[in-house]
C-alpha cells in the first residue's frame, strides 16, 4: 500500500482512535504505527523476503544510529534507560509480530508479500545485535574512536544510499542477493533494491549523526529518535524535519487536546488541499499533459514540447507539494507539526529565492550540512581560494548532492550542476548590481517590469532544468533541448 | 474554528455535493459535456475515433461517449467548399489496426490527393472502430450524420464477422448507448431486441456524479491526451514485431455457433442493418466486402483463415452479392484483392502496402459515387 487515498483515509480514521487513547500512550502509538507503516508502505519486491528485510534493515540502522548518538553520561539519557529498553523490545516485538503474517492469507497481510520465518528472523536480528554490541563494547571507552565511529556512520549511510540508488551498484547488490537465494541473477535490477523512503531516512540519520558530532543534538530517547526518523506521515515523501523540533512536539503530546477543533480543521484543510493538488491537478497533468521520456522521444513540434515541459513543471510541483500538504495535515492530526516544504516557488524572482522555497527542508539540510561547512572550510584554508571560486565550489557540491539525492544518475547530477551554475550566476549578478537595483525603487514601473522579467527568467531557467530531471539519459535530454528551440527533434 | 463551525461547513459541503449529484442525475449532461472538446480548437482533431486500452503509451483511450468521440475527430471540422467528404465505416481494418494514421485507408486515400470530376478534393474520414458489428457501424454513421456536416459519399467496409445477429449488440459501445441503439432498432425495424439485457441502463445512483465518475474521468482524459497526441501524432501502440496471423489450421469447419455447414440467411445474418445504413446515409454508399487473408497452409481446403471456414464465407459472399443485386446497393467484393503477405496479425488487418493497394482500388470506385 502506498500513500494513496485509501491509506490517507485509514490514517485519518486512525487519528480519531488516537485521540481516544490515554495521553501518555500517544507517543507509543506513534512509534508502533510508524514501525508498522514502513512495512505497509513498502512496495513488493521480486527478491524473496527482500521487501521485509530491507525495511527491517532500515529500522535496525535507525536504532544503530540512535545508539551512536546517545550521551550515556547525560542524566536525561540515563533517565530514559527503562523507556529505551521498552521501546527496543516493542520495536522488535512489532517486527517479529509482522513476520507472523507469513501464516496469513495475502489479502489480509500488512506486509507487501509473505514475510520470512519469525524464528529465523528473530535469530538473525539477535545475532546481528550481538555482533554490534560486541563491537561497541570494544570501542566504547575511547572517545576519539567514538567520534570516528560517528564519521564512519555518516560515511556508511552515504555508502548504503549510493549502493541502493546507483544503478550499477544496486544491480550488483541485487545480483549477489539473488545468487545467494538461488534466484535468477540475470533479472537483477535497480528496482529490486527499492527501499521506499530511504532517501529521507538516510538524510535524517545523517543530520542526527552530524549534529551529535558537533554537540547540537539534544538527548533523545530511542522512542523519540525512531519515531522522528520513520514518522509515517512523512516517511514516503518528507519533509525532512529536524530532530530537536520534532522531539519538542512529541514531548508535548501528553498535553495535547485530543480533539482540538482548530487543529483538526487546519489538518483537514491541509489534507484537502493536498488531495486536490495531488489526486486532481497532478494526476490530471500526468494523463498526457506532462513530459515523459516516451513523449520526448516522439514529440514533433517545439510548441508542444514547451507545453509538455510546462505541464511537467506544474505536475511535479502539485504532486510533491500535494503530498507535503497531506503529510503536514496527517501530522497535525497526530499532534506533530511538520515543517513547510514549499512556498510558491514558481512565483519567485530569483533562483536563490526559488531554492529557499522549493523543497525547503532538503535545501536547508544541504545548506546546513554541505554549503556552510564546505564554504567555511575553504575560507579557512591557508591559501584561501578566490571568493567567487569558493561560492561556485560550494554551490556545485551542494546542488550535486541535492541532484544525486533524487537518484544517482548523470542527469540528476547535471540538474544539480545546472542549478549550481544558476545560483552562482545570480550571486555574481546581484553582487554587482545591488546599487542599480536599489535605484529601481525610484521608478516603480521599471521595477515592476524588471520583477516580471526576473520572474520569467527564473521560472524558465528552472523549467529548462527539469529537462535534465525528467529524462533518463544525456542524449534524450539534449534532444529535448534541441527540440525546444526548433533545432531537431525525434527518434 | 469551533467544532460547531466545522460541522456546519461539513453539513453545507455535504448538502451542496448531494445537490450537485441530484442535478447531474436529473440533467444527465454527459453527452452535452462530450460535445465540448479541445480537439479541433486547441489540439488538432484526431484522425480516427478514440480507442485504446493503454492510454499512457498510446495517448488514446476507449470511451462510450459518442459525442465526445466525434467531437475529437477531424470530422467535426466544418466542411470546406471544395471538399468531397467521404466517410469510411468499418471494423479494426478500416480503423487501421497496427497502422499509423498516414497508412490507414483514409490516410492513403487522402495522400493520393484525388479530385472528383467536378474538381472537388476527395477527403476521407476514418470512422472505423475496432469491434465487429454492423449495428456499431450504423450507430456511428447515425451519430456522425447528426453532428457533423453531411458527407458526399460513404464507404462501408464489411466482413462476415460483423454480420451474425447474436454479435450485433455485444460491443460495449452499443451496450452503453441504449437509447441511441433502441432508436435505430425502432426507426429502421432492426430485428434486434430493444430489451436486450446487455444494455446498460444505470439507475438513479448510477446517473449521479459518483455513478458516472469513470465516464467523467474518461472525458477529461480524452481532452488531456490531446496534447500528447498533438505532440507525437501517436494514437496507438504499434509493436516493432507483429505476430503474424495463423496460416495452418486444425481440420475444423466450425464458425460461430455452427459446428457443421449451415445455410446462412437473413435469419442469422443481420442484413437489414445494411438496408438501414444505406437509408440513413442519404448519399451514395458503397458497400465493400473487405479483403481477407487467404491461407495456403494446412487444412486451407477447409478454412480460408482463422476466422472463416470456406463453407461459411462462400455462403456469405453469395448471399451478400445476391442481396446487393436484389436491393440495388452499390457493392464491391474485394475479398481476394490483396496478396496474403500483406496481412498482419489477423485475417483482415493490412500492412501499409496492403492498405495502399486497397486505397487505390477504392479510389477508382469513388468515381462511381460522385
Amino acid at each position: 500500500m502506498t500513500l494513496d487515498l485509501r491509506a490517507i483515509g485509514l490514517i485519518a480514521a486512525a487519528a480519531v482512535l488516537y485521540g481516544l487513547l490515554p495521553a501518555r500512550a500517544r507517543g507509543w502509538a506513534l512509534l508502533i504505527a510508524s514501525t508498522v507503516a514502513i512495512y505497509l508502505f513498502q512496495p513488493a519486491l521480486p527478491i524473496r523476503f527482500s521487501d521485509f528485510i530491507l525495511p527491517t534493515a532500515a529500522l535496525l540502522l535507525t536504532m544503530g544510529a540512535w545508539w551512536l548518538t546517545r550521551r550515556p553520561a547525560d542524566p536525561a539519557q540515563q533517565a530514559s534507560r527503562c523507556e529505551d529498553a521498552v521501546s527496543f523490545g516493542l520495536i522488535l516485538a512489532v517486527v517479529i509480530g509482522l513476520s507472523l503474517f507469513r501464516f496469513v492469507d495475502a489479502p489480509y497481510r500488512l506486509t507487501p508479500s509473505r514475510p520470512p520465518d519469525p524464528l529465523a528472523l528473530a535469530m538473525a536480528i539477535a545475532g546481528l545485535i550481538a555482533v554490534c554490541a560486541g563491537g561497541w563494547y570494544a570501542l566504547q571507552k575511547r572517545d576519539l574512536l567514538r567520534r570516528r565511529v560517528l564519521v564512519a556512520g555518516i560515511a556508511a549511510l552515504a555508502g548504503v544510499f549510493v549502493a541502493l540508488k546507483a544503478e550499477p551498484l544496486a544491480i550488483a547488490l541485487s545480483g549477489a542477493w539473488r545468487g545467494a537465494t538461488g534466484q535468477d541473477v540475470t533479472l537483477a535490477s535497480l528496482a529490486d533494491m527499492n527501499l521506499l523512503g530511504f532517501s529521507y531516512v538516510a538524510f535524517r540519520l545523517i543530520h542526527t549523526l552530524r549534529d551529535r558530532q558537533v554537540g547540537l543534538l539534544p538527548v533523545l530517547s530511542l522512542r523519540e529518535f525512531v519515531t522522528y526518523v520513520i514518522f509515517f506521515p512523512a516517511y514516503t515523501a518528507g519533509p525532512i524535519d529536524r530532530a530537536e523540533r520534532f522531539a519538542t512536539d512529541l514531548r508535548a503530546l501528553p498535553t495535547l487536546r485530543a480533539f482540538d477543533s482548530a487543529r483538526w480543521s487546519e489538518a483537514a484543510q491541509r489534507i484537502g488541499a493536498g488531495l486536490l493538488k495531488k489526486f486532481v491537478v497532478a494526476d490530471t497533468l500526468a494523463q498526457g499533459l506532462a513530459l515523459t521520456p516516451a513523449l520526448a522521444a516522439h514529440a514533433e513540434h517545439p510548441a508542444t514540447l514547451w507545453l509538455l515541459l510546462y505541464g511537467y513543471a506544474l505536475r511535479l510541483y502539485f504532486d510533491f507539494s500535494g503530498y507535503t500538504d497531506i503529510a503536514i495535515g496527517l501530522g497535525l492530526l497526530f499532534g506533530v507539526r511538520l515543517p513547510e516544504n514549499f512556498n510558491r516557488p514558481y512565483l519567485k524572482t530569483t533562483l536563490t529565492a526559488f531554492w529557499q522555497n522549493w523543497h525547503m527542508t532538503l535545501s536547508s539540510w544541504a545548506r546546513f550540512y554541505l554549503f556552510t561547512p564546505f564554504s567555511r572550510w575553504l575560507l579557512g584554508l591557508e591559501r584561501k581560494p578566490p571568493t567567487a571560486l569558493i561560492v561556485l565550489s560550494a554551490h556545485l557540491l551542494t546542488m550535486s548532492v541535492i541532484g544525486l539525492w533524487h537518484g544517482v544518475t548523470l542527469n540528476f547530477w547535471l540538474w544539480g550542476v545546472w542549478h549550481a551554475l544558476g545560483l552562482f550566476a545570480h550571486k555574481q549578478w546581484s553582487d554587482r548590481t545591488r546599487a542599480w537595483y536599489r535605484g529601481l525603487n525610484q521608478t516603480p514601473r521599471r521595477k515592476q517590469a524588471w520583477t516580471l522579467f526576473t520572474w520569467a527568467l527564473t521560472f524558465h531557467y528552472v523549467l529548462l532544468g527539469w529537462v535534465w530531471f525528467a529524462l533518463p539519459d544525456l542524449a534524450a535530454a539534449l534532444r529535448v533541448f534541441a527540440g525546444l528551440f526548433g533545432l531537431s527533434v525525434g527518434g | 474554528m469551533t467544532w460547531r463551525g466545522v460541522f456546519r461547513i461539513l453539513l453545507k459541503a455535504a448538502l451542496l455535493f448531494a445537490l450537485a449529484n441530484v442535478l447531474f442525475a436529473a440533467l444527465n449532461p454527459l453527452e452535452a459535456l462530450g460535445s465540448l472538446s479541445l480537439y479541433n480548437r486547441l489540439w488538432p482533431g484526431r484522425e480516427r475515433l478514440p480507442y485504446g486500452e493503454n492510454p499512457a503509451q498510446s495517448y488514446n483511450l476507449s470511451l462510450d461517449n459518442i459525442p465526445a468521440m466525434l467531437a475529437s475527430h477531424t470530422l467535426s471540422r466544418p466542411k470546406a467548399a471544395d471538399e468531397f467528404r467521404l466517410l469510411i465505416l468499418g471494423d479494426s481494418a478500416a480503423w487501421g489496426w497496427f497502422l499509423t494514421n498516414a497508412d490507414t485507408l483514409a490516410g492513403q486515400i487522402n495522400a493520393a490527393a484525388a479530385h472528383t470530376a467536378d474538381g472537388r478534393r476527395v477527403v476521407a474520414y476514418d470512422l472505423g472502430y475496432p469491434v465487429m458489428s454492423l449495428t456499431k457501424d450504423l450507430l456511428l454513421l447515425d451519430a456522425a450524420l447528426a453532428s457533423a456536416d453531411p458527407p458526399d459519399a460513404v464507404l462501408w467496409l464489411v466482413t462476415l464477422e460483423s454480420f451474425p445477429r447474436e454479435k450485433q449488440l455485444f460491443p460495449p459501445l452499443l451496450q452503453h448507448n441504449p437509447q441511441r441503439v433502441r432508436a435505430l432498432i425502432a426507426g429502421y425495424g432492426l430485428h434486434l431486441d430493444p430489451a436486450d439485457p446487455r444494455f446498460v441502463q444505470p439507475d438513479f445512483w448510477g446517473q449521479t456524479i459518483i455513478g458516472q465518475r469513470r465516464a467523467l474521468a474518461d472525458l477529461l482524459r480524452l481532452q488531456t491526451y490531446g496534447l500528447s497526441w498533438a505532440a507525437t501524432g501517436i494514437d496507438q501502440m504499434i509493436p516493432a514485431e507483429i505476430t503474424l496471423r495463423q496460416s495452418d489450421f486444425e481440420a475444423d469447419v466450425s464458425w460461430q455457433n455452427y459446428d457443421q455447414p449451415t445455410a446462412l440467411t437473413a435469419d442469422n445474418l443481420a442484413l437489414e442493418v445494411l438496408t438501414a445504413g444505406v437509408a440513413r446515409a442519404g448519399v451514395p454508399l458503397l458497400l465493400v466486402n473487405e479483403p481477407m487473408f487467404i491461407s495456403g497452409g494446412t487444412n486451407s481446403d477447409l478454412r480460408y483463415n482463422a476466422f472463416y471456414p470456406r463453407w461459411a464465407y462462400d455462403a456469405y459472399r453469395t448471399l451478400l452479392a445476391d442481396t446487393a443485386a436484389a436491393t440495388g446497393w452499390r457493392y464491391l467484393d474485394l475479398w481476394d484483392s490483396i496478396p496474403p503477405d500483406e496481412f498482419t496479425d489477423t485475417p483482415v488487418h493490412l500492412t501499409p502496402a496492403g492498405s495502399a493497394a486497397l486505397a487505390t482500388r477504392l479510389l477508382d470506385a469513388v468515381g462511381t459515387l460522385e
